[in-house]
């Protein structure tokens, strides 16, 4: 098993506007990023249950094979800056994400 | 091959076969090396063009009217473009200027870019162009089903209209064009979309509106989309008939495939498809190209039309704001920090009742960070930071509640409390901090307009 940040070179999170959040995987080559596509690691019960929120959420789960990248994006619970919000540019909510185990194929 | 001195002028079209914008910096404020900014220029841009604005910093600034820049910095990287504006007869185009892109924000930036042209001596045909809306011609516009969601589900309302402080629109490249059709040699423009900004000149001179507007969105953010990737930088892109380059003015940097690729990535909810004003831009097509170490060169992107809508913010105003900050080291209220918490909650409740104010308690060490997406249930920090939080209607009041609430929270008691004299420590003297206004975005929606201009004027002023 290794997580998500094990095999990625990026695991970032960013408000898309201030209603959504948007997660993007960078991974380090093709061979990587061809790897973890196969495996389908990814799916909106998954990422659900990493943050705790419903699927219907999770708005768009897209790979982006120019960058060989993975960009996952679901709605805020509270809009940026919101009474009771924590983090305005929602730059901090990657880790869940990161630390996401995968079954990853011994030797790649 | 430069059109030099051309703003406001007719462009032939044989004599442009492309077309050079630098972008100084990704937001105006942020501080242009000077060294990028020369070498830069020693490419001879057309015009400079920056993005000074965002709702990235949250509700705040909208609502307030203040930009969240500091004046001095933008008075230096601003005398900086003008500087070379001045020497080169170049426009300089802006765009969300004073962060929030209303109307005090616009005036803010005015009497900045005003302050240098009478201190350095500049003169420029120099254009505003506002970009708050009327919220009768808003509320015309609702009433006619032109306003749908937009991110979020909750249709508009007259009531929300009502209580907006503030609505601005993102206007496109359409009204800067009419700008420079009026001879203006600097544009301070309100609320914009970002990449229409950069991609103005290069689509009044006749390059294709997706290749300009794509390069207008990897050249908003400056030089974020070279590596490595840290300050606040420059990019150069160079647009011709088929593709366009970028490339970093910084000796120090490259644009890598990857860099340019990944910068589709950020802050957009799809990195395929870029929806503006008029229509969206789609990358399925798009190949990006390494044509030099240090440049990659785009093409393929195409748009796909859609009917004008202009994206609408707006806040309003949720009350004042009071914090403090506080921690706790004790292993004991550590292991009861909800029950705590909630305590401290009915303390203020048996004496302000539960109406009319918002206590708020930020945990560090538990959910801070993460709050209602946080999925951990157990603290193993051995400390815990926590800021309480009061919004109320007025100042006085959210200062009186949060005085109760900080002296409930440092000694009230629990189970098998020891630290008699104090359950927290607190940083600061003193201790109760007024945050002033707090605003909340309320308005993240389209409107269906019939023409381009019909929101944005132009208007000429005294440099």
């Amino acid at each position: 098993m290794r997580t998500i940040g094990d095999v990625a070179q990026f695991v970032t999170s960013k408000n898309a506007g201030p209603f959504l959040l948007t997660l993007d995987i960078v991974f380090p080559d093709e061979a990587t990023y061809r790897t973890f596509k196969s495996l389908k690691p990814l799916d909106r019960h998954v990422i659900a249950g990493l943050y705790g929120i419903p699927e219907t959420d999770i708005l768009k789960i897209i790979e982006f094979d120019p960058a060989y990248a993975v960009k996952v994006t679901m709605r805020r619970p509270l809009g940026s800056g919101a009474l009771g919000e924590t983090d305005v540019y929602g730059a901090q909510q990657h880790v869940p994400l990161m630390l996401h185990e995968i079954d990853w194929p011994e030797g790649r | 091959m430069g059109v030099r001195g051309a703003a406001g002028g007719q462009l032939s079209e044989a004599s442009i076969h492309r077309m050079t914008v630098l972008a100084p910096e990704g937001m105006l404020g942020y501080g242009i090396p000077v060294r990028s900014m020369e070498e830069g220029l020693a490419r001879n841009p057309d015009v400079l063009a920056v993005d000074a604005g965002s709702t990235d910093p949250g509700p705040y600034y909208l609502g307030a009217g203040v930009p969240y820049t500091s004046r001095r910095a933008v008075k230096r990287d601003l005398a900086m473009m003008l500087e070379a504006a001045n020497a080169r007869r170049i426009p300089v185009l802006i765009g969300s200027a004073g962060g929030g892109g209303g109307r005090p924000h616009v005036a803010w930036l005015v009497d900045v870019y005003r302050e240098i042209c009478r201190e350095r001596g500049y003169r420029f045909r120099t254009a505003t162009i506002q970009a708050e809306i009327d919220k009768a011609w808003l509320q015309a516009k609702m009433a006619a089903g032109r306003v749908t969601p937009l991110d979020i589900s909750d249709p508009l309302t007259a009531e929300t209209i009502d209580a907006a402080t503030r609505i601005v629109a993102q206007m496109g490249d359409e009204p800067f064009q009419a700008a420079l059709d009026l001879g203006a040699e600097v544009v301070i423009a309100g609320r914009a979309c970002d990449a229409s900004v950069i991609a103005a000149l290069p689509i009044r001179a006749g390059f294709d509106r997706a290749l300009a507007i794509h390069m207008g969105k990897i050249l908003e953010c400056g030089g974020a989309a070279a590596y490595p990737r840290h300050g606040s930088d420059s990019l150069l892109g160079v647009i011709d008939g088929e593709s366009f380059t970028v490339e970093p003015p910084n000796p120090d940097k490259i644009c890598s495939v990857a860099s340019v690729a990944a910068h589709s990535l950020y802050e957009r909810s799809d990195p395929y498809r870029l929806a503006l004003p008029g229509g969206a831009i789609d990358l399925t097509r798009t190949t990006f190209e390494q044509i030099t170490p240090r440049a990659v060169q785009v093409r393929g992107t195409r748009f796909a039309p859609a009917p004008y809508t202009f994206k609408l913010e707006g806040v309003r105003r949720a009350g004042f704001r009071t914090i403090t900050v506080a921690g706790t080291r004790d292993p004991i209220l550590i292991s009861q920090i909800d029950a705590y918490l909630e305590n401290v909650r009915n303390r203020v409740r048996e004496v302000y009742g539960s109406d009319g104010y918002r206590l708020l308690f930020h945990v560090y060490g538990r959910d801070g960070v993460m709050g209602g997406l946080e999925t951990a249930k157990e603290i193993r920090s051995h400390e815990l930071g926590l800021v309480i939080e009061v919004v109320a209607d007025d100042a006085e009041t959210s200062a009186a509640i949060l005085a109760l609430s900080r002296s409930a929270a440092l000694h009230s008691t629990y189970p098998g409390r020891k630290a008699i004299a104090g359950n927290l420590a607190f940083p600061f003297s003193p201790s109760d901090l007024r945050a002033g206004e707090a605003f909340e975005f309320t308005i993240h929606h389209l409107v269906e307009v019939a023409d381009p201009l019909e929101l944005f004027r132009v208007e000429m002023i005294d440099s």
